[in-house]
Formats: structure tokens, C-alpha cells, sequence
């Protein structure tokens, strides 16, 4: 229905398979860069040009593909990590997980009961195959910023079924998704200094010194 | 708000009181660096408040007015009404009277300078807890009396937890939060079932609902245990003793005095719902009683800390008091207005009554806690010389609480006998049977209550100091002694002129039970109080004589300074002393089935044996029995569920995507 957007969907699932497979921070959060500025394009190419369209569509694109893998990358160097060492779960074992959400998200799509016009669109099944990656990059991660990452694919699935729900991108929805984004990248920027400062790791796993 | 009544001024006025005592910590909540004259300001606006709102039930109830008011609210719980009867306004007397009291003397128990941490706390939600037990009994709408109930009951939360700083303190509050929440529930369960009966969210008329139908006897008996809950009934009474040891002294006086009085209130205004309430509720209530008033005062008599062994003594009167309350619903329910009248009446005059010499005896007990900084009372001794007038105004507030003449205890348990009496001889059946034993456990507490309470004057009055702490007590200051003063004088005057209570009672009666007010019946012709008065004002008289002439004669002979309970032996000293727990021991001995004492006699071998260390205490038979043994046996239980809680969050994750994608498969 959408020139380009198929295409550009199946971009941002290869993207997801990216994140999932390498071990470098580096590459990941580059990854997740070049995946929050492709999803910021698609608005721009699904609606009729207007100047506020383009203001949104820059704006996504600064904030998804600039500002947060920058701050991200910064506080990488900070924390002197450049690597995902031990990830609970190898990374082949991780990306065959990934193929196989990816595939469920296919059939889960074709079930749900949606609206006669978005029926056979590749949107929503790559909604919830990002969604799930992002869920098997938090429960797989040990890192405190991997987790970031993971906070990060989940919250693109969520802005992809956000895509298909809003006519033409009102203001102030796309400012709650980016507002929610903001908060969590800033909890877990907070979340990531304590840890470090506290336990002189960024190491996750050793929370359970935290329950009761 | 809309009068819906003939507009008079008691119900504006209470609420005005109302109002005030609410409002009365807020300005201490702004003066951190002044504490103290917060705290001042605050006793002023609840004194103030007191005054109107006790000018404002004294006229509801004299002048029998009843009036009715609704509240203009949004929500969708029906009209929000509250109401002055002058059965309200008894129950208000005692909130007032010992709200005013007890902040008062809270001047000088909880002075600012030296609790900067908790003064501000203290204030402003003693006010809170005070206002909403005052408008709890005037709300008439379900929802709105909840509100209330919830309001004091957390508020007392936070007063009775002051220093939380201490674990024993925590324990208790944690106890009490526990016990009050598993009592609302029961609540909300009885109002449900009421609302389900009248489809009404407002409280229905008196005698309005048939009893005898399966849901009118869920809707009590769930009222006797949320209510028992709150009033302490046994074994429902598990927060009482540790809350009450716990809290400070001015807050145990109102705790005891007044807010357990509402669990009372609470089982009266439910079962006046009820035409004709079931003989069943009214011998269970009975029976509750009794065995509350014997055990209460059995276990008091084993204690060691003077407050813990007051609150144990005011189980065993709200006992006394429900003994009253099943009376009278036997008699309603076997259609004896004299029963009926005389029952309730020793109810609620026991109701007044305990509120007068309980916070006495609390308020006492924190002179005496904050003179020598200890409540164990076995580390006490000899205080009636260092504090004379505390030692005269706690004997007051003991001979009250036993029940003797000539003060005001005796009055109450007086009406409570007559209507047993007039129950075991004119009745008949079952119910004869039960007040006739009624009789003699009522006879046993009252002795038991004056062992336990000759155990507690004379174990820490009398006698030498038994420790360093209490070799230099000192006296209260005036703000302290003066509220306590006054409730000695009204123990008195209660206990002298009891006509005067008895003519107070007349129109709560009558407002309580329709049927009361069609029989015609007057309380003072069927209670010949006037006798009382006679036989009070007689043993005062000879009372004096036989002092003025022992002391005549005591100036006359000559004195020798010794210890007291020396034995005769030649250099007796403080610690061969008799101690309260030695004092006790036969009675503790004899009931050893309920109160099972812990604690290891020592092996003693030789003439001369060796340091040995004894130690006992007498544990709570529910709470430490039964309830912790089994919640420690549900947590074993089920401490396989915690390892679900490991900390791990990943794992917490993949509990949501697990969910998530097991919903996604199951929704096709």
C-alpha cells in the first residue's frame, strides 16, 4: 500500500537479528542507531508532505538516531565497556530464539483480529517481532547498557504498531512515545551510574544483592 | 448542609468541636523549629473544641433532641447522612472528655524538647484519630462510617508507633495494623450483606429488619467479630496488651478509654438494627463476655509491665461491659424490657465509667513511667512516698476499677448484677441459665481484679525502691496532675451521686431501642441508686473517722523505720521484698491451664549455692499460642513461592514475555 515500506520493515527486522548476534557493544548500539533512523524515514514516506510532518520526522530521527546512541556510546566510554562478555544465553542460541519469534509474530499477525485496511501488511508482524527481540535482548543481557539497547528494540516494536494507528502522526502522540523513551533512557542512565558507582561493576545479574 | 430537621444548635456545635480537634495539629505541623508551642496550640483548639462538642452532646441528650443532617457529596454511595441521637451523643462524651485530658497532659508527658522527632507526628494525628472517632459515631451512611472507622484507625497507628525507632514498638504497631485490617474486611463483608438487605447505603432505621433470616445472623456475627476486633473481645483482643504497652501513656489513655469503645458502640448500633434480635446473639455476646472479663483479668494479674497489665484490665472490662450488652439482647429477644433496660444501662454506664478511671489509671502510670523511666513494675517500689498525690489519685483510679464503693466502677457492675439477677430470677429457660452463671464469673473477676490491682499499687508503691531507677521519682508538673485530677473527681462524683449518671442514661436508652420508649420504664425506678449514694457518703464518713483516730494515735506512740514485708528477720533489705510476681504466684499457679507461665525454676543444691538466674513471663495465650506459631507454619509453607522472587530481573522478564506469548497462542 505503502511505497517503500515493506522494505524498510524487513530493513528494521535484518536490524533486529543484528542486535541480537553481535557482542560488540559498539556494533549494537550502531544497530539500533541506524534502526530508530529508518523507522523516523517511514512516517515521512507513508503521508503527503507537509513542514510538520518533516519537523516530526526530523525530530524522531535526531532523538532515535543521534542524541541517545551518542549519550549511549558516551556512557559506554564512562563505564570502560566494550564488549558483552558472558550473555546468559550464547548468541547462536540467541538468534535462533530470535528467527523463531520472528516466525510466531508471523502467525500471532496473522490471526489478531485487525481492521480490513491494515490486513496483510508487513507492519504489525514486524511490530511484534521487534517487540519480542527486545524482550530476548533484556532477558538474555547481563550489561546495564545492553539492557539500555533492549529497552531500546522494544520500545521501536511498540512505535511500528504505533505507525499504523495514527492517521497522520499527531503531535502529541508521537511526543508521549518520545517522552516515555526519554524516561527510560534517563532511569536507566541513573540506574546505570548507581550501579557502577555502587557494586564498581555495571554487572546486572549482581542486583540479587538488592531482594529482600 | 440542609437541616432536615427542626435546625438547634447541638449537632453544629459538635461538629464545630469536630472540626477544631481536626485542625488542631495542623499549625504545629509548620512550626519545626518551635515544637512546643505547636504542641501548646494544639491542646488549646482540642480543649476548645472539646467544650463545644461536649456542650453540644450534654444538650442532644438531656434535652432529647435528635437531629439529622445531610452532606451535599459526589460520590454514588447514596446520601451522606450523620446524625446527633442522644445515644451518639453518650458516646461522644467520653471522646471529648478524654481527647481534652489527654492532649493536655500531653504537654507535659511528650514535651517537644525532648521528643523534637515524633512531637509534630504525635499532635496532629492525635487530633485526627479523636475527630474521626467523634464523627464516626455520628455518620449514618455505611460508606462514610468506613471512612471514619479507617481514618482512626490509621491515625491511631501513627500515634501508638510514635517512637518507631524502637523493634518492640514496630512489632506492636505491625500487630495492631495486622488485627485492624482483618476487622475492617469483616466489616466491609457486614455492611455488604446489610446493604444486600435494605438496598440502601444509609443505616437503616432501629428495629427496622427482620432477624431471623440466615443473612441477618451473618450480618452480626460478622459485626461482633470486626467490631470484637477493635473492642477487644477475647480471642479477638491480640493487638490490645503490646499496643497499649507500647504507645505513649497519654495515647494508651485514649486508646483504652475511648477508641476500643467504638468496637462497643459498633456491636450496639448493628444489633439495634434488628427487630427482634435472635436469643442466640444475645447469649453469645453473653458468654463472649464472660470469658473475655476472666481471662482479661487473669492474664492482667500475671503481668510486669504496668501497662500491659492495664490493657489486659481493660479486656477484662470491655468484657464486663458486653455481659451488659448480651443482657440486653436476651431481653430484647425474650421481650423483657427491664432486662433490656437494665443491661444496657450497666453497659453504658461501664462504658463512661471505664473511660473515666482507665486513662486515670493510664495517665497515672506514665507520671509514674516517666518518673522513674522504667514500666516493669517489679523495678519499682516505695513511690508513695517521693509521689503522694500520684500514689492517692492511682489508689483512686484501683478502688474505681475494682468495683468498690464508693466510686464510680462499682455503679456500672452494680446495673450489670441487678440485671443478671433480675434475668436468672424472672426469666426463664436457657437464658436463666446463662445469666445464673453469668453471676458468679462476673463475682470472680471482680476479685480477681482486686488481687491483680492490690499486686500493682502495692508492688510499686509501697514497700522500698526495688531498683536504682526508682530511688528518685519525682512528682508530675500541674499540666500533668490537673487532667488527672479531674477524672478522680468525676470517678467520685459518678460513684457518690450516681443518680446523676443514671438520669444522663435515660434518653440514650430510649433512643437505642423503640420498644424501650413504648414499655414506659424508667431506669431509676428499677435501679435504687439513691441507696448508694446513702451507703457511700456513710463508709466516706467512717472512713475519715477511723483515719483521724489512727493517726491521732499514731502521733501518740512511738516510730521505728523498717522495711516493709521485712519477715522479721534482723537486716532485712529492698530485694527480700515481696515481689508482685511472688505475690501472684498461687492465683497465676491456679490458672496455669490458660496462662501457661514460662520460665525454668533454678536447681538450687547446698547451703550455699551458687548465682543462679530466674526468669518468667506469662505469654499472650492467642497471639503468641496460636497466631504466630501458625503464621510461621504458612510461611514455611509456602516459601517455595519465594523463590519466584530471586532477584534475578531477567528472569522477571521473561515471566512478562513468557506470559505475553502464552496469551498470544491461548487467545487462538
Amino acid at each position: 500500500m505503502y511505497p517503500f515500506a515493506d522494505q524498510a520493515l524487513v530493513f528494521v527486522m535484518l536490524i533486529n537479528f543484528l542486535a541480537l548476534g553481535s557482542s560488540r557493544m559498539n556494533v549494537s548500539v550502531r544497530a539500533v542507531a541506524l534502526q530508530g533512523v529508518t523507522l523516523g524515514i517511514l512516517p515521512g514516506i507513508m503521508h503527503t508532505f507537509s513542514w510538520h510532518l518533516l519537523a516530526i520526522t526530523a525530530g524522531i530521527i535526531l532523538a532515535k538516531g543521534v542524541a541517545i546512541p551518542w549519550l549511549l556510546v558516551g556512557a559506554m566510554r564512562k563505564a570502560e565497556i566494550r564488549r558483552e562478555v558472558e550473555p546468559l544465553i550464547g548468541y547462536i542460541p540467541a538468534l535462533v530464539l530470535g528467527a523463531i519469534a520472528t516466525a510466531l509474530a508471523f502467525v500471532f499477525a496473522a490471526k489478531l483480529p485487525l481492521a480490513p485496511e491494515h490486513q496483510g501488511l508487513l507492519f504489525i508482524p514486524a511490530s511484534i517481532a521487534t517487540l519480542l527481540t527486545g524482550f530476548l535482548l533484556l532477558v538474555t543481557r547481563r550489561k546495564a547498557i545492553s539492557q539500555v539497547i533492549g529497552y531500546l528494540v522494544l520500545e521501536n516494536g511498540i512505535f511500528i504498531f504505533g505507525l499504523l494507528l495514527t492517521e497522520a502522526m499527531p503531535v502529541m502522540v508521537e511526543a508521549g512515545a518520545l517522552l516515555d523513551l526519554l524516561v527510560g533512557i534517563f532511569v536507566m542512565g541513573i540506574v546505570i551510574n548507581h550501579i557502577s558507582r555502587e557494586f564498581s561493576s555495571i554487572d546486572t545479574s549482581r542486583l540479587t544483592a538488592l531482594k529482600e | 448542609m440542609n437541616p432536615a430537621t427542626d435546625g438547634s444548635l447541638s449537632t453544629p456545635l459538635v461538629m464545630l468541636g469536630i472540626l477544631l480537634i481536626t485542625l488542631s495539629g495542623v499549625p504545629s505541623l509548620f512550626t519545626r523549629k518551635n515544637a512546643g508551642f505547636g504542641q501548646k496550640l494544639a491542646s488549646l483548639f482540642v480543649t476548645a473544641g472539646a467544650i463545644c462538642g461536649l456542650i453540644g452532646a450534654f444538650s442532644s441528650i438531656i434535652l432529647n433532641r435528635s437531629e439529622t443532617f445531610i452532606i451535599a457529596w459526589g460520590l454514588p454511595f447514596g446520601p451522606c447522612e450523620i446524625a446527633l441521637d442522644p445515644f451518639s451523643g453518650l458516646f461522644l462524651l467520653p471522646v471529648f472528655f478524654i481527647s481534652a485530658c489527654c492532649s493536655i497532659y500531653g504537654i507535659g508527658y511528650w514535651p517537644a524538647a525532648e521528643h523534637a522527632e515524633t512531637t509534630r507526628k504525635v499532635t496532629f494525628f492525635f487530633g485526627l484519630t479523636a475527630a474521626s472517632m467523634a464523627f464516626l459515631v455520628m455518620a449514618r451512611n455505611m460508606v462514610l462510617f468506613l471512612v471514619a472507622w479507617e481514618v482512626m484507625a490509621l491515625s491511631a497507628y501513627f500515634i501508638l508507633a510514635a517512637e518507631d525507632h524502637k523493634k518492640e514498638v514496630r512489632e506492636a504497631g505491625f500487630i495492631y495494623l495486622a488485627a485492624t485490617h482483618t476487622g475492617t474486611l469483616t466489616l466491609f463483608a457486614m455492611f455488604a450483606l446489610l446493604h444486600h438487605v435494605t438496598s440502601s447505603f444509609l443505616f437503616p432505621a432501629a428495629a427496622s429488619i427482620d432477624a431471623a433470616t440466615p443473612l441477618s445472623a451473618a450480618i452480626l456475627i460478622a459485626a461482633l467479630i470486626g467490631f470484637g476486633m477493635k473492642a477487644g473481645l477475647m480471642p479477638l483482643h491480640v493487638w490490645l496488651p503490646s499496643a497499649h504497652a507500647n504507645a505513649p501513656s497519654h495515647i494508651s489513655a485514649i486508646m483504652s478509654g475511648v477508641l476500643i469503645k467504638m468496637g462497643i458502640y459498633g456491636i450496639i448500633r448493628v444489633v439495634s438494627f434488628f427487630s427482634h434480635p435472635p436469643l442466640w446473639c444475645g447469649v453469645l455476646i453473653l458468654a463472649a463476655g464472660m470469658t473475655t472479663a476472666v481471662l482479661g483479668v487473669t492474664f492482667a494479674m500475671g503481668q510486669k509491665d504496668m501497662k500491659r497489665l492495664l490493657a489486659y484490665s481493660s479486656i477484662d472490662n470491655i468484657g464486663i461491659i458486653a455481659m451488659g450488652v448480651g443482657v440486653a439482647v436476651i431481653g430484647q429477644a425474650t421481650g423483657s424490657s427491664t432486662l433490656a433496660m437494665l443491661g444496657m444501662a450497666g453497659a453504658l454506664l461501664h462504658v463512661l465509667n471505664h473511660a473515666i478511671f482507665k486513662p486515670l489509671l493510664f495517665l497515672n502510670s506514665g507520671s509514674v513511667i516517666h518518673a522513674t523511666g522504667t514500666r516493669n513494675i517489679e523495678a519499682m517500689g516505695g513511690l508513695a512516698r517521693a509521689m503522694p498525690a500520684t500514689s492517692i489519685l492511682f489508689l483512686t483510679g484501683t478502688i474505681a476499677i475494682c468495683g468498690l464503693p464508693p466510686l464510680n466502677g462499682f455503679v456500672g457492675e452494680y446495673l450489670v448484677y441487678l440485671a443478671l439477677f433480675s434475668g436468672a430470677k424472672d426469666g426463664g429457660g436457657s437464658s436463666a441459665a446463662f445469666m445464673a452463671l453469668a453471676v458468679p464469673s462476673l463475682a470472680l473477676t471482680g476479685g480477681l481484679a482486686l488481687a491483680c490491682f492490690a499486686k500493682l499499687y502495692g508492688t510499686a508503691f509501697l514497700g522500698l525502691p526495688r531498683s536504682t531507677d526508682a530511688e528518685h521519682p519525682h512528682e508530675p508538673g500541674g499540666t500533668m496532675l490537673a487532667p488527672i485530677r479531674v477524672l478522680a473527681f468525676l470517678a467520685l462524683l459518678i460513684g457518690l451521686f450516681p443518680l446523676l449518671a443514671v438520669k444522663l442514661l435515660h434518653y440514650p436508652l430510649l433512643s437505642w431501642s423503640p420498644d424501650l420508649a413504648q414499655s414506659g420504664l424508667t431506669l431509676s425506678t428499677l435501679a435504687p441508686v439513691t441507696w448508694i449514694t446513702m451507703a457511700g457518703v456513710t463508709l466516706a464518713v467512717v472512713a475519715l473517722i477511723l483515719y483521724v483516730c489512727y493517726s491521732r494515735q499514731l502521733k501518740s506512740t512511738s516510730r521505728q523505720t523498717t522495711t516493709t514485708w521485712g519477715c522479721g528477720y534482723v537486716r532485712p533489705s529492698a530485694r527480700m521484698q515481696y515481689t508482685g510476681s511472688s505475690f501472684t504466684e498461687t492465683l497465676v499457679h491456679l490458672f496455669k491451664g490458660v496462662l501457661r507461665p514460662r520460665g525454668k525454676e533454678p536447681e538450687l543444691k547446698g547451703y550455699f549455692p551458687a548465682t543462679r538466674e530466674y526468669a518468667s513471663n506469662i505469654p499472650d495465650l492467642v497471639l503468641d499460642l496460636i497466631i504466630i506459631p501458625v503464621s510461621r507454619g504458612i510461611d514455611f509453607g509456602f516459601s517455595f513461592v519465594r523463590k519466584l522472587q530471586h532477584g534475578e530481573y531477567h528472569l522477571y522478564i521473561l515471566y512478562i514475555f513468557v506470559t505475553m506469548v502464552a496469551l498470544l497462542i491461548w487467545a487462538h
